[in-house]
């Protein structure tokens, strides 16, 4: 290839975009041209579908309905995961006694809850916000302690040294050191959330993302079922954009040393 | 120092005028392993520059560590002003060796500095950030208040932690090998400021280092520890005058002679040192 073809490919943030283009061309001509099958509908028609239900307002009414589920249990997830693992990691009485519970929990995937929790919590919007906190819990917990245990013990010194409080130790020295690792662990817990999010709705909803994907495929209607998906892709494409955003607001100097800036 | 035994028991007499007394101190790690300070004891005078020194692993930081209250001794105990050490105190700060991690990366300069004082001073915050900016231009970053620690070199980062510390107006500075991470021309540098600083605020210092050399420019009186366990193998006075010159007081007759009697003293530890290893 052409030495302007390469260089370009290589400096030109572009060229990704470029691609998902091509496979969308890719897409809609091997569905008009070459395969003719219901569940392939070209991308003029899926776009059509995304469209006229955004405008009568179907879209947006589940993507609401989805993102308020799932912001509830995740905020439940980072205020508990959060304290918790703050607790844990600054008292080894605490991480002593909780830590084997954890380890045993923690593997459990969480639909593996959704059983139990029909059980209890019933198949209600409270069902699935605990099913959504449960899940996202552990990855933050784990991330927080993980994060406070590695706090050199020379920090630690020297906070004492300039005899701070513990109450001024967590505030000046634990939360700051260890939010690189806390932020970590609630950006894997967001994933996790909107994909139970969308699991739950699936299951037990007649709202929501992941309902109007499954109903789509169930009534047939199969255009408005790839455009859920599509709208699945955006929304879970911002929510970590946005992320990242604050992420890199609230960490900085930490992004600037580890070359991540 | 003067003291009795009584019913196996030490008092110290009253009349005892030295401000820092270690009495026998000993630390032992585990029950049935060496010790790392065994039975060190040495009294220091309010506003003296005394330099501990010792070859790898003879303990020196272990006993500053202790000194600062930061641990406990094993037996023993160290006296400041009459009163026994066992926790940090407001009258003593502490300077790391590794300025990296002491400095919070998350702070600007300024609010590292402010962060000894803000929770002890009833000052209104511009009256802190005043202060600090004062004890900034004492050690030269006068400009560098709003910067962030990984934006400066490592001298300037070791020089917040001295303005730091400097800001409690401590009477008493411990600084455990506070400039062996840095290279030769900021280690020189920063030589000439602790001078400078111990003379002006009078402070009381007590410094550890591995450095001959750094030792003989800085101390007024050096010891000397044994390898591992850590004991004391001499005592040394520095009687050359100050302020001290780097190139002068360096090629001294009395320094050089100085330095010989310290480097065999030196070698002989480090000799005694590898015979226990085997």
């Amino acid at each position: 290839m052409s030495r302007w073809t390469a260089r370009w490919l290589r400096d030109s943030r572009l060229s990704g975009i470029i691609l998902i283009g091509l496979l969308l061309l890719l897409w809609q001509l091997s569905a008009v041209y070459l395969v003719d099958t219901p569940t392939w509908p070209p991308v003029s028609s899926i776009a059509q579908a995304w469209v006229t239900n955004i405008a009568d307002g179907t879209l947006p009414r589940h993507l609401l309905a989805t993102f308020w589920r799932q912001m509830l249990g995740y905020v439940l997830a980072v205020i508990f995961g959060i304290a918790l693992g703050l607790a844990m990691g600054y008292f080894r009485v605490l991480y002593n006694l909780f830590e084997p519970l954890v380890e045993v929990l923690r593997p459990i995937p969480g639909p593996a809850y959704l059983p139990v929790l029909v059980l209890f919590v019933g198949i209600g919007h409270a069902m699935k916000v605990v099913l959504i906190m449960l899940a996202s819990f552990f990855p933050i917990l784990l991330n927080t302690y993980s994060g406070v245990r590695a706090i050199d013990v020379v920090q630690f010194d020297t906070a004492r040294t300039l005899g701070l409080s513990t109450l001024q130790t967590f505030r000046e020295l634990v939360m700051p050191a260890a939010s690189p690792q806390i932020l970590t662990g609630m950006r894997i817990s967001l994933a996790i959330s909107l994909i139970l999010a969308i699991l739950s709705e699936m299951i037990v909803s007649n709202d929501g993302l992941g309902y109007f994907v499954l109903l789509g495929q169930r009534t047939f209607k199969i255009p408005e079922m790839y455009a859920g998906i599509w709208t699945l892709a955006l929304f879970g494409y911002v929510l970590n954009r946005v992320f990242l955003l604050v992420e890199a607001r609230l960490i900085k100097w930490h992004l600037e040393t580890s070359g991540r800036g | 120092m003067r003291w009795s035994s009584h019913r196996g028991h030490v008092r110290f007499r009253k009349a005892m005028n030295d401000y820092i007394v270690v009495d026998r101190l000993s630390k032992r790690f585990s029950s049935h392993g060496r010790a790392a300070v065994d039975q060190v004891s040495f009294s220091a005078d309010r506003g003296s520059f005394t330099v501990l020194i010792g070859p790898s692993g003879c303990g020196k930081s272990t006993l500053l560590h202790i000194m600062a209250g930061l641990s406990a001794p094993t037996s023993g105990a160290i006296w400041l002003s009459g009163e026994v050490v066992k926790t940090p105190r407001a009258d003593m700060m502490y300077v790391f060796q590794q300025y990296t991690k002491s400095i919070f990366p998350w702070r600007t300069v300024l609010d590292n500095v402010m962060l000894g004082i803000k929770y002890r001073s009833h000052a209104s915050r511009d009256e802190l950030v005043q202060e600090c900016r004062r004890q900034l231009e004492h050690v030269g970053l006068g400009r560098y208040a709003q910067y962030h620690p990984y934006q400066l070199s490592g001298g300037m980062q070791q020089r917040v932690a001295i303005a730091r510390a400097l800001a409690r107006r401590p009477d008493l500075l411990l600084m455990d090998e506070p400039f062996s991470a840095l290279d030769a021309m900021m280690r020189v540098e920063l030589q000439d400021l602790l001078l400078q600083l111990w003379q002006e605020l009078g402070l009381t210092i007590l410094f550890v280092t591995h450095d001959l050399d750094e030792a003989l420019y800085l101390a007024q009186r050096v010891i000397v520890l044994t390898a591992s366990p850590g004991r004391i193998a001499d005592v040394v006075d520095v009687p050359l005058p100050y302020p001290r010159s780097q190139v002068e007081t360096r090629s001294a007759r009395a320094y050089l002679a100085l330095r010989e009697r310290l480097y065999k003293t030196m070698v002989a530890q480090v000799m005694e040192g590898r015979r226990y290893e085997r």
